[in-house]
């Protein structure tokens, strides 16, 4: 080719390129614009409107009443903002007792499996990542047999010589259980004080309710599966070196483990304690399947609270308030939750991690907590 | 791979879990050495039980009577095998439809996810075209919404579009997904630019060349796309709670849901909801076994929650 033409023919090239590009990702653009931007857009116009769910949220009758939505959540005094406090209140147990259980959980699987002489690997593996795959319904519905009154966890503990509880139709909290144990039956009158909320401090500490506890476990059951693999590519990505000079310098293996393995998974760790407090936020299958929300709202969340109040009571605009509320919360919990991971000398690469990982939106799924996006 | 679905993670390690091979060079020990096999044995075989125990139990009780299954719920043979919670299932319940409902919206997403994700992956990879770090940009920050924050707004485009209690409705907007794309771009540029040379210089054009050199080239990423989207479809609920209501147009999911939460039956009827959350289980633990060792040696994961 003659060097005349070649320019020529490499602008061709380009510009059927650039055709070529915005054909390519057409389809997924679109759908994803249609799909995810523009109903977030029109959530946030209904959040702040009075919309009843007939016709168009953006006919002319739909009036536009500010942070009306917002405030009643937040400080209406009535059974709304008790609700939405209440459902706060059980998420964020539930948030603090399944993140770092189900990220120590998934380490220690990915640690006890992850060596090379160790008979029956593959199944070992298999086992503890199955619950991962299959539907948070399935798994629901299994739940909701296994922690019956006459199910097979009762049936352990009858076994073991202890009474189990009726697990889902149990709404008292495991810390108001433990203090009544100790014979505090009721709360100081300092804790029975000013709400937040609508609900009192006594109750904000109530812990989650048995019921809910049956959530943690099932959330841990189906998810450290998952990160247990997370765990496993991490240490197999180790170099030995480190670990091999602690040996050498008379390290025992849990010394080696605290002080040289564990540093080395710092980012692994960001990025697990990262999707789960994003996922915990989100529990919304198995409270649809499961419990609706009962025994006495106990296992009411935000999520749920949200789908309830626009499909069941038309009140869709305090729906798509309390969904962007929970937005907020992920996000800020999120940022925070960087801040002071990385506050501390963090190795350098742990610095990768700060791109935001593909989080949870856009899965399909849904394990428990499914996606939609995807 | 994952799983549920959701999210890929570690987008960085890509081309497919292929990869990491668990049996590397010599590794060297980590984690306690003292502790004595007989011990680290019995640990593992009681988690394991822990974790498989309740999928035995599932299959035992369907295949139990209501009575045993309240009776002993530990049993694992039941004490009188019968198959009349599968029967009434398949016969007299809505459950054959729901099973083929969900059959269909798989393929259909798994279908159009295969060819969507690695169409944009590939743009995103190899094609020159303006505006391209914008659109990958808006792919991650669509990627950190969080699901559940769009059941709402979900709807409401939905329904605004007339495409409300359809098809189109269930099956068009999970058509796309951004993780899957992220997973095809990586993969794309793990492959060799010269390879697309020949078939340059033979004058095929752009789409040519993506689907019949480069495309058959990344089965692997493929594969992944197709785990992925297979699981995350089939399990998923809530984006078919709030397009659909026509109960002609019910998954499992949400059947099953509706069984379990009680509004079709009286009484607990255990073996028959159980028998149900086992053969939905079926689909989704055929595919995890097929490709069980890619998902399991797969140096990226995704994270169901």
């Amino acid at each position: 080719m003659s060097t005349t033409t070649a320019p020529t023919r490499r602008r061709g090239r380009r510009s059927d390129e650039g055709l070529a590009g915005w054909l390519f990702v057409a389809p997924v653009l679109v759908i994803l614009g249609l799909f995810l931007l523009v109903p977030v857009l029109m959530a946030l116009w209904v959040s702040f409107s009075d919309w009843s769910g007939r016709g168009s949220p953006f006919a002319a009758g739909v009036g536009f009443v500010g942070v009306d939505n917002y405030r009643e959540l937040f400080a209406g005094g009535g059974l709304v903002e008790r609700d939405f406090g209440t459902s706060l209140r059980n998420n964020a147990w539930y948030v603090l007792l399944v993140v770092p259980v189900q990220t120590a959980v998934s380490l220690l699987l990915a640690v006890l499996v992850d060596r090379q002489v160790l008979r029956g690997r593959g199944f070992f593996r298999t086992a503890f990542y199955f619950p991962s795959v299959t539907s948070s319904v399935a798994i629901t519905v299994l739940w909701l047999f296994l922690f019956s009154a006459t199910g097979a966890v009762n049936a352990v503990l009858a076994f073991l010589g202890a009474e189990g509880p009726n697990w889902f139709a149990d709404p008292r909290g495991v810390l108001h259980l433990a203090l009544s144990g100790l014979g505090v039956p009721e709360g100081p009158a300092v804790l029975t004080g000013p709400e937040l909320l609508g609900v009192s401090p006594w109750d904000w500490l109530a812990g989650p309710s048995v019921a809910m506890s049956a959530f943690v476990l099932m959330a841990v059951f189906t998810t450290s599966g998952t990160f247990m693999l997370l765990f496993i590519a991490a240490l197999q990505n180790l170099g030995g070196e480190t670990a091999e000079a602690a040996m050498v310098d008379g390290a025992t293996g849990w010394q080696r483990f605290w002080f040289v393995t564990l540093p080395q998974l710092r980012p692994t760790l960001f990025t697990v304690l990262t999707l789960g407090l994003i996922g915990t936020w989100q529990v919304f299958d198995q409270i649809y399947t499961g419990t609706q929300g009962g025994p006495g709202k106990t296992t009411l969340t935000p999520a749920y609270l949200s789908y309830t109040s626009a499909f069941g009571g038309q009140d869709w605009g305090r729906g798509a308030a309390i969904a962007f509320v929970l937005f907020v919360i992920i996000v800020v919990l999120t940022l925070l939750q960087r801040v002071l991971l990385r506050e501390r000398d963090v190795p350098r690469r742990s610095r990768r991690w700060a791109a935001p990982g593909p989080v949870g939106t856009t899965g399909a799924t849904g394990g428990p907590a499914g996606g939609e996006t995807r | 791979m994952s799983t549920t679905g959701t999210t890929a993670v570690g987008l960085g390690a890509t081309p497919s879990g292929t990869t990491a091979s668990s049996t590397g060079p010599v590794r060297r020990r980590r984690g306690p050495r003292r502790v004595g096999p007989a011990l680290l044995y019995t640990v593992l075989v009681v988690l394991a039980l822990v974790y498989v125990l309740p999928f035995l139990i599932d299959v035992a009780t369907s295949f139990k009577t209501d009575e045993e299954a309240a009776a002993d719920p530990l049993a694992l043979v039941p004490r009188t095998v019968t198959t009349a919670a599968y029967e009434r299932l398949f016969l007299n319940s809505d459950f054959p439809r729901w099973f083929a409902n969900s059959t269909v919206v798989t393929l259909l997403v798994t279908a159009g996810r295969v060819f969507f994700d690695s169409l944009a992956g590939y743009a995103l990879a190899r094609l020159r075209f303006r505006g391209r770090t914008v659109v990958f940009a808006a792919l991650v920050a669509v990627m950190a919404v969080p699901n559940v924050v769009l059941l709402i707004p979900k709807f409401l485009v939905i329904n605004t579009l007339g495409m409300y209690d359809s098809w189109s409705g269930m099956v068009i907007p999970l058509l796309a997904d951004a993780a899957g794309v992220f997973i095809m771009k990586n993969f794309f540029e793990s492959i060799p630019v010269s390879v697309e040379e020949q078939g340059r210089i033979d004058g095929a054009g752009t789409f040519r060349i993506f689907w019949s050199i480069v495309l058959p080239m990344a089965r692997p990423a493929l594969i992944t796309i197709i785990i992925l989207s297979f699981q995350g479809s089939w399990n998923e609920l809530s984006h078919f709670i709030v397009s659909t209501q026509d109960p002609g147009l019910t998954t499992l999911t949400k059947g099953v849901a509706s069984l379990a939460s009680g509004q079709l039956s009286q009484g607990s009827q255990y073996p028959l909801k159980l028998a149900a959350a086992a053969v939905m289980t079926v689909p989704v633990a055929v595919v995890f076994f097929v490709f069980q060792r890619r998902i399991l040696n797969a140096s990226t994961g995704a994270v169901k929650e």
